[in-house]
């Protein structure tokens, strides 16, 4: 038993670990889009997934490929895209608020004749 | 010769140009126009026939001249189809008599169609006639003479519909254009059947061929006859087609709807004639391998004429009388050309007399008929009706018509010295060598022949006085009408002297034309019986003709109505082929091809109301999609 | 050792407040949760010695973007109000989904992501190399990204503008 954690904890953290995580940031960001009404938790449900993403980039540039660096800037550029997509989409969120009285997905159904 | 090719060039581009500047152009320009043409053509034409009856024999043996030729379209290794322009004896009198009707119909239309509406369009289709007929005669190969023969059928169709917001006109050129393209279908077969076995359309190759080139033609035989003999009756009957013979003669009574000198020009003189010229042309052919079918002609074209004789002492229209008149003779052509047994003319033997004597009537059937329908249109003008009981008495308002009339009339009827006696006795004795029966047939007829058309001119020129109606007294016609009945009357009287044998024989020598007395008795008797019989019942207005009439009774009354052909062939065509055949077709049509059409456009409503559904607009159903697509996906992916 | 317990302490933080942020009654506890979820995971990167991203993670990610989120919270509801969920049929599919995806998404990580990678306990990146690498033109540097990403920040804002900006009265009596 000791000899187990005295393993485990010589060693660094195992990749899998970090995907783990990852993987259960995404599954609940997608729960989350499909069971909340309102757009701006669904939009935080997004927000949830892309993270997970960046996550799992950044981590696989650690652990397989060291010396470079593409896993990295592209963790930054997905932040930086993510950044800009929230803000349009809450610009849209507050047009539809306006019209509506409520931020709330069904409103917004209908498809044009 | 080179310079023939402006006798087919000058029509065309007249007709273009008369066509195309409209109303642009004045009336008078117009006929101006296409007479200068016209009169330029038979200028040409005159020349020609100098220059090749002057140049081109050879041994005593009339040559055939190709001035131009040049392949149009290749079809197949062998087979090509030229346009040119061939003369020989035959295209060479086929051109004067062509260029010079149509002269005379262009002059004669100044003042017979004078005010009328569309006379610049009336011109235009006049050139194009003659164009196509030109081009028709002048072939050098199968193929551009049915080009050229449905150019004709075309021209007549436009011309006989001349009075579109006419019913009865515009279902008359139907009815011309139809019959005749039914007929010109197995002309088409014919030609193809003939050109698949000899691996040519060129008449250069067909007309000196020999066994070799017909060989396979004549080996092959389809339900008992050779595929040439098949190939040989077809093509003849694309030419009774356009010659009227029975039984397809059943639109040219009717086209005596379009303007009189339309029917002068062509449903007299010319296209009429093209189917005798087509067999004319093919004679050596027919003569030499498919005897006969040649046989099967002269029965046909002997049949037709009797038929037609009856039918026209039975009319009172006087142009359907003149029409059936036409039929009559075309039979006596067809009959002719049936009956010869050779090619070789001269003293010793007579094999192409038939030939000969065809040619000749056709000259001076030309010449008299247009004469005759020409005068028919002056006293139409004059009088303003075509029925017989509206005249009577004429003679002395018309004398210049009158005289041209009678002159013609005699022509017809084979009293000498006119023309018509000189080629009819040629006929006559032609038939007498076939058989005697078909010589003495042919006699009866031109005896029949003889007092219809005495009927018809006594009951316009003599009978009983004219009733003037309104102060309308009818005068001579114009000079521009009578000016051409003039030159036509000349040539009636003067035609017969030609030494027609010298020009134009099936073989190309020369022969000259000897009388056979006996035939000539007998025919010239014939023809004053029924003149005379003609005299006594209609020179004077008197009961004989009603009592003969009713006493004929049942025949009487079927002659008058033409026999009921057309009543047979509207009862095939409406009840069987409509009602039976086409009827099928349509609800086939109607209900399997345009319903399966429409099933599938009904299917694919169906379909997409479905689908539809998937499309709901709302976002989280589209990521649900995806996302469940996705995994889909991936565990394909790894399996 | 050290880095083991981390590791754990921060990933439970993840796992159990990213599965909280989505379940949550209230919108604004929704968005805290969020918001610790973001620092956790920066707090991720910090130790797999990623300065940079960890700094652009607080800065963009949980400074901006959440702040954005919570003004936009603000802006378009009345407080106190609840969430109502959505109504779920007999069987919550998206739970099932969800649940059964992670399982098998968990699956194929466990069995198969065992290659040998390297993990070397190096440095962090150098700053130098960093905005080398970001500015440069040559292979496997990021200029034109970099540019491209800038002209999108641009046009996003300016979009943003003009997609929530109030209707002007003077426009409001045209219409009418």
């Amino acid at each position: 038993m000791g000899e187990i954690i005295l393993n485990t904890s010589l060693e660094a953290v195992p990749l899998q670990a970090f995907l783990i995580v990852s993987l259960i940031m995404f599954f609940a960001g997608i729960y989350g889009f499909f069971t909340r009404k309102n757009m701006i938790m669904m939009l935080i449900s997004i927000e949830l997934i892309l993270n997970s993403v960046d996550m799992n980039f950044a981590v696989f540039n650690r652990y397989l490929y060291p010396g470079e660096m593409e896993g990295l800037f592209f963790a930054l550029f997905a932040i930086a895209v993510s950044a800009c997509e929230t803000a349009v989409a809450i610009a849209i969120v507050i047009n539809v608020y306006r019209r509506f009285g409520n931020a709330e997905v069904n409103n917004i159904e209908q498809m044009k004749e | 010769m080179d310079y023939t090719i402006f006798i087919l060039i000058l029509p065309l581009l007249s007709f273009l140009a008369i066509g195309l500047s409209g109303t642009a152009l004045k009336p008078r320009n117009a006929g101006a126009g296409g007479t200068v043409v016209a009169g330029l053509v038979t200028l040409l034409s005159y020349y020609t026939a100098f220059d090749y009856f002057t140049t081109q024999n050879v041994n005593g043996v009339w040559q055939s001249v190709t001035p131009c030729n040049f392949t149009w379209l290749n079809v197949g290794e062998k087979l090509h189809i030229d346009l040119g322009i061939m003369l020989d004896q035959v295209s060479v009198m086929m051109l004067v008599v062509i260029s010079t009707v149509s002269l005379m119909v262009h002059i004669y239309s100044l003042g017979y169609m004078k005010g009328e509406r569309g006379f610049g369009r009336y011109y235009a289709f006049l050139s194009l006639f003659t164009f196509s007929m030109i081009g028709l005669v002048v072939a050098t190969n199968i193929f551009q003479m049915y080009i050229f023969w449905e150019l004709v059928g075309v021209s007549s169709y436009l011309l006989i519909g001349f009075y579109y917001s006419k019913p009865s006109a515009v279902a008359a050129a139907k009815k011309a254009f139809i019959v005749t393209r039914f007929a010109d279908m197995f002309f088409l077969i014919g030609i193809l059947v003939l050109s698949y076995y000899t691996q040519t359309f060129d008449f250069g190759v067909l007309i000196p061929g020999d066994a070799s080139l017909f060989g396979p033609a004549l080996g092959t035989t389809f339900m008992g006859v050779s595929a040439m003999s098949w190939a040989m009756a077809l093509i003849f009957i694309g030419g009774a087609g356009k010659s009227a013979m029975f039984p397809l003669h059943i639109w040219l009574p009717d086209a005596m709807e379009g303007p009189t000198p339309v029917s002068a020009l062509i449903h007299a003189a010319t296209m009429v004639v093209a189917g005798v010229y087509l067999v004319a042309r093919l004679f050596p052919v027919y003569v030499g391998f498919t005897p006969e079918v040649l046989h099967g002609i002269a029965y046909v074209g002997a049949f037709t004429a009797m038929f037609a004789a009856v039918i026209a002492i039975a009319q009172t229209d006087i142009k359907r009388v003149l029409a059936f008149s036409t039929i009559s003779q075309i039979g006596f052509m067809m009959v002719a050309l049936g009956v010869s047994t050779g090619m070789g003319l001269s003293e010793h033997e007579h094999g192409g007399l038939g030939y000969m004597a065809s040619m000749f009537h056709l000259f001076t059937h030309a010449m008299f008929k247009a004469l005759l329908f020409l005068g028919a249109g002056s006293v139409i003008h004059a009088v303003h009706s075509n029925e017989m009981k509206d005249m009577g008495g004429l003679r002395r308002y018309m004398p210049v018509t009158h005289i041209t009339f009678l002159i013609a009339c005699l022509s017809i009827a084979g009293i000498p010295p006119f023309s018509g006696f000189m080629s009819k006795d040629e006929v006559i004795t032609a038939a007498y060598g076939f058989s005697t029966g078909m010589g003495v047939w042919m006699t009866v007829i031109a005896g029949l022949t003889a007092f219809y058309m005495f009927r018809l001119y006594y009951s316009i020129f003599w009978r009983k006085e004219y009733k003037v109606r309104d102060g309308r007294r009818p005068h001579e016609s114009p000079r521009s009408m009578t000016i051409p009945l003039l030159f036509l009357a000349l040539l009636t009287v003067a035609g017969g002297f030609i030494p027609f044998g010298k020009f134009v024989t099936a073989d190309g020598t020369q022969y000259i034309i000897r009388l056979n007395v006996t035939v000539a008795a007998i025919s010239v008797s014939v023809a004053l019986t029924g003149i005379g019989v003609a005299a006594y019942l209609y020179r004077r207005d008197n009961a004989y003709p009603a009592h003969l009439a009713k006493g004929f009774g049942k025949l009487y009354r079927a002659a008058s109505n033409r026999f009921y052909i057309d009543e047979l062939y509207l009862f095939i065509t409406k009840k069987i082929i409509f009602n039976g055949i086409s009827r099928s077709f349509a609800w086939f049509d109607r209900h399997v091809i345009d319903g399966a059409v429409n099933g599938l456009g009904r299917a694919t409503l169906r379909t997409s109301q479905a689908i539809r559904g998937l499309q709901s607009g709302s976002v989280q159903w589209y990521a649900w999609v995806f996302l469940l697509a996705t995994l889909l996906i991936t565990l394909l992916a790894i399996w | 050792m050290a880095e083991q317990i981390i590791f754990y302490l921060l990933a439970a933080v993840i796992a159990l407040f990213s599965v909280l942020a989505v379940t949550a009654k209230r919108i604004i506890r929704s968005a805290i949760y969020l918001l610790l979820v973001l620092l956790a995971t920066a707090g991720l990167f910090l130790m797999i010695n990623y300065h940079f991203l960890f700094t652009v993670q607080v800065s963009v990610y949980a400074g901006g973007i959440m702040i954005m989120f919570i003004m936009a919270i603000f802006l378009t509801h009345r407080p106190g109000e609840d969430m109502k969920r959505k109504a779920v049929g007999k069987i919550n599919y998206p739970a099932l989904l969800s649940i059964a995806g992670a399982a098998f998404c968990g699956c194929i990580i466990v069995n198969n992501v065992s290659r040998a990678y390297n993990y070397l306990k190096g440095g962090e990146i150098g700053m130098r190399d960093l905005g080398h690498a970001m500015l440069g033109i040559e292979k496997y540097q990021y200029l034109l990204p970099f540019e491209a990403i800038s002209v999108l920040l641009l046009a996003c804002v300016v979009g943003a503008i003009m997609i929530a900006r109030k209707e002007k009265e003077k426009e409001k009596e045209k219409e009418k």
